[in-house]
């Protein structure tokens, strides 16, 4: 088949090359073939292979994908593949993205664990049945790949947005019943650079490779940031 | 601006946009309602002059309109033209008053 890959920084171009097609062939093994036998300067990023790390997306055919754990045969199209990197990020060389301003993000949505208890006191208990526990696990596996960062017109659009995987990770802080922290992260996340921005268009849900929804996490984060709003806390 | 008024910003786009869905509704079938048999300023007129239901209604319709554009028009320079901070909102109060101001005089033009 024809792969048409990225080659060059912000500036470049698409080199073509010709890639044998094998039974079960992931796109990720497409990029490490070329850079094995046919051009060993091409840099791409990828640890895991089995969709756990987050490392290795990039835009397949124009979709923001998860390469070690995206089958050839369902995105091929005429016998051709485009690899391209990440959407939304700066390129650093051919399929590797600067991934600093995405988790910075993270920390601007207040995305770190902040325990209200000390090493004396006894654990937190947190019924697994417990409303709260539900909804935080519905977001929880979160990878960090980025492919919902690059799915979003709306970090195209506005840059300071914070974007879907920091707002879901927020989302599951906030419903974090041990966490002590949640008044400053709704600050955070509110406004024009936060959740109140989404346009709820779903491009994280629908690409997000784990099956999140970030909309929903987006849409639970309006909810209580309107309560905390009304309890007259923000 | 803060986040808070950010938020109170959002909260009325919202809450205007639910107004206007009825608005809106309300309108489109008076309009279709009163277009049968002909339209002339003398029945539309005899409909709104010293009725106080439909300037109360036409002067919300107003308000809801003064509210949510400029608010919606807000994202859109930021989104499509980079524009943010106070010459941005400065702009935008003024069309949302210049909005008010045609509406009421529309409303009371056929009220009076």
């Amino acid at each position: 088949m024809k792969v048409s890959v990225w080659k060059g920084g912000a500036e470049g171009a698409f080199q073509e090359f010709e890639v044998p097609r094998l039974p079960s062939q992931t796109v990720l093994d497409v990029v490490t073939y070329i850079q094995r036998a046919l051009d060993p300067t091409l840099a791409y990023r990828y640890a895991c292979r089995v969709g756990m790390c987050g490392s290795c997306a990039m835009t397949v055919n124009g979709v923001p994908r998860w390469t070690c754990r995206t089958h050839v045969d369902k995105v091929v199209r005429d016998e051709s593949l485009s690899i391209a990197p990440l959407r939304n990020l700066p390129v650093i060389r051919d399929l590797v993205t600067d991934m600093s301003e995405f988790f910075d993000k993270w920390a601007r949505a207040k995305g770190q664990f902040h325990g209200r208890r000390t090493r004396d006191d006894d654990f937190d208990q947190v019924k697994p049945s417990s409303s709260e526990r539900l909804q935080a696990d519905a977001g929880i596996e979160c990878i960090g790949c980025g492919v919902c960062y690059s799915a979003c017109d709306v970090v195209s659009w506005n840059p300071d947005y914070l974007g879907p995987a920091a707002l879901n990770r927020a989302w599951t802080l906030v419903k974090d019943e041990r966490d002590g922290a949640k008044l400053e992260r709704l600050r955070a996340v509110a406004g024009d650079a936060g959740c109140h921005s989404c346009h709820t268009h779903m491009s994280c849900t629908e690409r997000c490779p784990k099956h999140l929804s970030p909309t929903a996490s987006i849409a639970g984060l309006k909810r209580e940031v309107l309560k905390s709003l009304i309890r007259g806390e923000l | 601006m803060t986040t808070r008024v950010e938020t109170l910003l959002w909260i009325a786009q919202r809450a205007s946009a639910a107004v206007l869905a009825v608005c809106v509704a309300v309108h489109l079938a008076t309009i279709i309602y009163a277009v049968q048999g002909g339209l002339t300023a003398a029945e539309i007129l005899g409909r709104t002059r010293g009725n106080h239901a439909w300037l109360a209604f036409y002067a919300l319709f107003v308000v809801a309109v003064s509210v949510h554009a400029p608010i919606g028009l807000r994202a859109i320079f930021l989104e499509w033209l980079r524009w943010r901070g106070a010459s941005r909102d400065v702009v935008l109060a003024l069309f949302a008053a210049a909005l008010a101001w045609m509406g009421m005089r529309a409303v009371f033009a056929v009220f009076m």
